[in-house]
């Protein structure tokens, strides 16, 4: 009829039968400001979950940081050989017999001096001046003094870790007003510890110990470090990772690849993502049953900590390794079965190659959970665990009683000092931060191998 | 394929404009889907999109009740104007504007709920029935409209997914008329349904066309020669022709359209 | 001979083995590997793998199966005299394992020849006196029959360690041989070696079935021990929890039920709103840009460990909640007394569970085809009242199964509530009030001084199973739930 380009610009409009477009009637309105309200609920809800992370992350943040830092005093202390070395003969087994309380009289008399130099005024005696200082403080210089037996009679410059309460009020955690019924620290002390910082010697300094360190006991919060435990943490990881993952892999490649559709196969799945959902206290108990009370593995040891994450972190590395498998498209297998390659050469030249980043980050997520986990190692004995010596050699790492991070950090909660309360925040974040580590590459490694067939 | 046409009964003795779609512009972030369309809809007439896959006519379709706004990257310019009032303005409010342009969808889509909740879906969210009684009757007037009323009188409380696919698109079809809209648009209603269905489907909507202004999207020219008095083929995003669709099939103008319909493009 | 060297000689031999084989199979085509019917490094895998397998299948079979028999058989050695009033068997057997590592530590250090462990005639208080010489940690006096068990129990426990070696290498070196005069260009090394390895696989997945016949077993038999000890009419029906290590302990589960379940409501009275309405917003609402920011950003509160969240609610929530309602609070109310509390647990339990929520939710809304969506919007309904009308009525069962699994998930979680909960069991409607659950009880039931003879201990293992049986009733059905949900989309 005609073109379209010939079309008349304006036609005649029929009358609406309705209401105008333009108008919005009241139940529009009002159906519209119900949109909005639920509308609203749901970015509530979104905010709501936002700011708990926030409030969470904040709250890590400003109570743990306090435990990178650590208070020490610098004092020059003469190593006096008539206390050390008694006989003057330099025999290292002599000098070990002075016991550390011997070493007491030596930090109050460098203390004294220190006082008299900075020209201090302060009606302490010598004996609780030396209060404000760490019962670490003697073992450290007995340690020095046997390791360096040369430096006797000498004067040698130290650093200190000032008591948990000193610390505490550099911090802000203690005040005068908290300590009315302290008895481990006067108002003098603290006046005095304010002269001693005021003179320079007395400051905060970045605490490695913490980091690297091991746990202590619980009258010296401030010489408690989660290095130890870490080292438990890292036996473990590596027990899950050499069991979890050629296990976890060969498991997903028989349900994924080779399993025939029967009743075991079955079994085997429903059992498998059950066993994700089990609570992971019943794998402790499993552990406590078997590995120990059953097969008399050491209690405490990080190979049965390792073991009983193992079984935990199994089902989590199937399923992500069964889905990067089912991600491999069959024309890849077509492929490998058509030039003449069997079954499980196709699976295993091809399939898993192809499948092995997704593989990958399955593990590494699995492992990030299983460093995480608290609930079983309790029951395996790595709570209450003082873990205060690093392991010596590679099978006692495995099979020393040793601590985990997670452990060491739910063992400093109960611990009545709140300064250990400080630590536990500390090693939170160095947990957080190798979680965030591990998850950060796989999401990485996801990204850069993401593959769209 | 012309012995069928000439049996279609061809009728348009109003020049009554529902919908005038004027220098209509579609983009789908950077790709220019919908290039400057214009189009007359007349009222109570069934109009049938055509083209080839991919020419824009689902597109345009969805424009005209604005369902395009669901879609984040999809831009609409150009004015389409429903009884004289622009569609795109900003006063306007989709929800009520779909009220009066109703939509039949591809695949039937039943909600998982009762036959009856179906078709009182639109009715109670709309605030149309007063009570009980004249929700029934809605409900009842909507099936029989639909041509489906005597199948499932019987089971309303059924639900409407355990239908057959030609009874769920009546089912669409009900729920759709049930809110008493003005235009209705079908976007390839039958392409899911098997031929019986679809000669059903087809009856209904020649029955529907002495209430609505019918838009039919559909893929298959003898359909469109069947059920439409106005025919607008679609190619590559352009309106290649609109007309009456005894002449589009019978004496196309534009090559392309010939090309079409012979089926030597699409 | 350690352990370690049995591995390293078994390995070594797999090395050689693969070597020989190989060079076998070539030299039995005449040096051409066209003529072989698998690729060489086939036949040396299939002689490396007959002499690993057997002989480790064997090494682990014999490893968990010795300690049983040496046990059942000392054990048939310890008269019923020799058990002393109040203590049984079991103790009685820890005892003797004790002696007879002290006598292994007293020979290692060389405090002992291996004859004066061997004598058994000794002068008891001298070997008490030598082994506690030697650093060896004794707890009660030895007695006659303990050091007879003991040294039968050494000499057994050495026995089969030598006849495990021998054993061992015995099968390793008969697999080698065996498949090395196997090995012939003729022999289909390749599908020998593939039906080898395929069992292996079999094996690894079977380690699922074998975690959860273990977890039942070892739980189990432990339970039945309790139920011999203790009335199992008690532990159900019983009123009061109140274990007393002096004997005559009311051990019942319905007051940690109570807590258990009171916590879990108050997490899910937290987490499903809140986790539903963020999936709603999620998939129903965001722009790309939001959802690709909020939801990896929730997600990370399912990545924080439990501890954190333990730690967040004893340092954090609680006292900040005790500085609201507890005494002279901003409230000044005074209901709440301590910081342990049901409504501590409960509402960081509910953080923690709020993206697992919403995440399984997200997953099941977004599973509801968007025809469906389309067929509302089409009828001219606004996003809210699609969404509530038509995608959340039809993603209902998903949604009923993923509350399900998190209900699961805050029956069992243990940190929160072993920091946060409290430890006084009783039946109480106040949220204030500290509470115990099952999880709690359980460690501290089964941890510090634990003797697995009381049935103080062996409750821990009867909760445990109820512990399991419960969230896998929850977990099977919510799985079932949300299968038969996707099918309907599928």
């Amino acid at each position: 009829m005609t073109d379209i380009s010939q079309m008349p610009d304006a036609a005649p409009t029929a009358k609406p039968k309705s209401g105008s477009l333009f108008e919005k009637d009241a139940r529009t309105k009002r159906r519209n400001a119900a949109e909005s309200r639920f509308k609203m609920y749901g970015i509530a809800a979104i905010g709501i979950g936002l700011l708990m992370l926030v409030v969470l992350v904040t709250n890590i943040v400003t109570a743990g940081t306090g435990a990178f830092q650590q208070t020490y005093l610098e004092l020059n202390v003469e190593l006096k050989a008539d206390k050390l070395d008694k006989k003057g003969n330099g025999n290292i087994e002599d000098i070990k017999k002075v016991s550390t309380f011997g070493y007491a009289p030596l930090i109050a008399s460098a203390l004294e001096n220190e006082v008299v130099q900075l020209g201090i005024q302060t009606d302490l005696k010598p004996k609780e001046m030396g209060k404000i200082l760490s019962k670490a403080a003697q073992a450290e210089l007995r340690n020095y003094v046997i390791a360096n037996p040369d430096e006797i009679g000498k004067a040698v410059s130290f650093r200190f870790l000032t008591n948990s309460r000193v610390d505490g009020y550099m911090k802000g955690r203690v005040t005068r007003e908290s300590i009315a019924n302290d008895k481990s620290v006067s108002v003098e002390q603290l006046d005095f510890v304010d002269q001693l910082r005021d003179a320079g010697v007395l400051y905060k300094a970045f605490n490695l110990d913490f980091i690297f360190g091991s746990d202590a006991s619980d009258q010296r919060p401030e010489a408690a470090g989660i290095g130890v435990s870490m080292l438990g943490s890292l036996f473990m990881m590596f027990v899950v990772l050499a069991l979890a993952l050629p296990i976890g892999v060969a498991a997903s490649i028989y349900l994924e690849e080779f399993a025939p559709q029967n009743r075991l196969t079955d079994i085997i799945e429903v059992n498998i993502s059950n066993l994700a959902a089990v609570p992971s206290i019943v794998f402790g108990i499993l552990g406590l049953a078997v590995f120990i009370n059953y097969m008399h593995l050491p209690t405490s040891a990080p190979l049965v900590g390792g073991l009983v994450l193992t079984l935990m972190t199994l089902p989590t590395i199937i399923i992500s390794t069964r889905a990067s498998l089912k991600a491999v498209p069959p024309s890849i297998r077509d492929a490998a079965l058509g030039v003449g390659a069997s079954k499980m050469q196709a699976v295993f030249h091809h399939v898993l190659p192809l499948a092995a980043p997704g593989i990958l980050t399955g593990t590494i997520i699995g492992l990030a959970q299983a460093l995480g986990e608290t609930a079983p190692l309790l029951l395996i004995g790595m709570v209450g665990f003082i873990a205060s010596n690093p392991p010596d050699g590679i099978v006692a790492g495995f099979l020393s009683p040793n601590s985990a991070m997670p452990a060491q950090i739910y063992e400093w909660s109960k611990r009545a000092d709140p300064a250990f309360y400080e630590r536990a925040w500390g090693g939170i974040i160095i947990l957080l931060i190798f979680l965030v580590t591990m998850n950060t590459i796989a999401v990485l490694l996801r990204r850069r191998f993401e593959r769209r067939w | 394929m012309m012995n069928q046409m000439t049996n279609v009964e061809r009728s348009v003795d109003s020049k009554n404009i529902k919908i005038a779609a004027n220098n209509v512009q579609v983009y789908y972030g950077d790709t220019h889907a919908i290039k400057d369309v214009n189009v007359e809809i007349e009222d109570k007439t069934v109009t049938a999109f055509i083209g080839p896959s991919g020419c824009g006519k689902s597109t345009f379709l969805r424009c005209l009740n604005r369902m395009n706004d669901t879609i984040d990257i999809c831009r609409v310019q150009g004015d389409i104007l429903l009884d004289g009032e622009d569609i795109y303005d900003k006063r306007v409010d989709p929800v009520q504007l779909r009220a009066k342009v109703g939509m039949v969808f591809q695949k039937p889509n039943p909600f998982p709920k009762s036959i009856y909740d179906n078709v009182a879906y639109g009715p109670r969210i709309h605030g149309l029935a007063k009570n009980k009684a004249e929700l029934d009757e809605i409900v009842e007037k909507s099936l029989r409209r639909a041509a489906i009323w005597d199948e499932v009188k019987d089971r309303l409380d059924a639900p409407g997914t355990g239908l057959s696919g030609g009874q769920q698109q009546r089912l669409c079809i009900a729920r759709a008329v049930a809110t008493e809209p003005e235009v209705l648009l079908m976007d390839e209603p039958c392409s899911a349904l098997d031929p019986i269905a679809t000669a059903q489907v087809e009856e209904l909507i020649d029955e529907l066309r002495s209430r609505y202004s019918v838009v039919i999207v559909t893929h298959s020219m003898q359909q469109a020669a069947r059920v439409s008095q106005k025919t607008a083929f679609f190619h590559l995003g352009n309106l290649v022709e609109f007309g009456e669709t005894g002449q589009i099939f019978t004496n196309p103008v534009d090559p392309r359209t010939e090309s079409y319909i012979t089926g030597r493009i699409g | 001979m350690a352990l370690s060297w049995l591995l390293l000689i078994l390995l070594a031999l797999a090395v050689i083995g693969y070597f020989s084989g190989r060079s076998r199979a070539l030299a039995s085509a005449g040096g051409n590997a066209r003529e072989l019917h698998s690729l060489p490094s086939y036949y040396g895998y299939n002689v490396a793998l007959t002499t690993l397998l057997p002989a480790l299948g064997v090494l682990i079979v014999w490893l968990l199966m010795q300690p049983m028999i040496i046990d059942n058989t000392v054990s048939g050695l310890v008269p019923d005299q020799a058990i002393p009033e109040g203590s049984d068997r079991g103790l009685v057997m820890s005892e003797v394992r004790r002696v007879a590592n002290g006598l292994d530590g007293a020979v290692a250090s060389e405090a002992m020849t291996e004859a004066q462990a061997q004598n058994p005639d000794a002068d008891i208080e001298a070997l008490t006196a030598a082994l506690k010489d030697a650093g060896q940690v004794l707890t009660q006096d030895i007695t006659q029959p303990i050091l007879m068990a003991a040294q039968k129990y050494r000499s057994m426990t050495s026995n089969g360690s030598v006849a495990m070696q021998v054993v061992v290498l015995a099968l390793a070196l008969l697999g080698a041989a065996f498949a090395y005069v196997r090995t012939h260009k003729e022999f289909r090394a390749r599908n020998v070696v593939e039906q080898g390895i395929l069992a292996l696989l079999l094996l690894a997945a079977s380690i699922a079935i074998l975690t959860t016949v273990g977890i039942v077993l070892s739980m189990f038999f432990e339970t039945l021990n309790f139920f011999q000890l203790h009335s199992w009419k008690d532990f159900f029906f019983g009123s009061t929890w109140a274990p007393n290590f002096r004997g005559g302990s009311e051990l019942s589960i319905l007051p940690l039920l109570w807590g258990t379940l009171y916590i879990s409501v108050i997490a899910l009275l937290v987490a499903v709103p809140i986790g539903l309405f963020a999936a709603v917003y999620l998939s129903e609402y965001a722009s790309t840009v939001t959802r690709s920011v909020a939801k990896p950003l929730l997600e990370i509160l399912a990545g924080i460990p439990t501890i954190v969240y333990g730690l967040f609610a004893l340092l954090t929530v609680g006292p900040a909640l005790v500085s609201m309602f507890g005494n002279g609070g901003a409230l000044g109310v005074g209901w709440m007394a301590s910081s342990n509390a049901v409504l501590t647990a409960g509402l960081v339990m509910g953080i923690m569970l709020i993206p697992f929520v919403s995440s399984l939710s997200d997953d099941i809304i977004n599973a509801v085809p968007q025809s469906i969506r389309d067929g509302s919007l089409g009828l001219g309904a606004t996003k809210s009242e699609t969404v509530r009308q038509v995608v959340l009525p039809a993603a209902l069962p998903g949604i009923v199964g993923a509350i399900l699994l998190a209900a699961s998930r805050a029956v069992g979680e243990t940190m929160i509530v072993v920091m946060a909960a409290g430890a006084i069991a009783k039946f109480s409607g106040n949220p204030f009030e500290a509470m115990t659950t099952i999880t709690t009880r359980i460690v501290s039931q089964l941890t510090g001084d634990t003797d697995f003879a009381s049935p103080e201990t062996l409750v821990a293992f009867a909760l445990g199973l109820t512990l399991f049986i419960i969230t896998l009733g929850l977990n099977i059905f919510a799985l079932y739930i949300v299968r038969k949900y996707r099918e309907q989309y599928e």
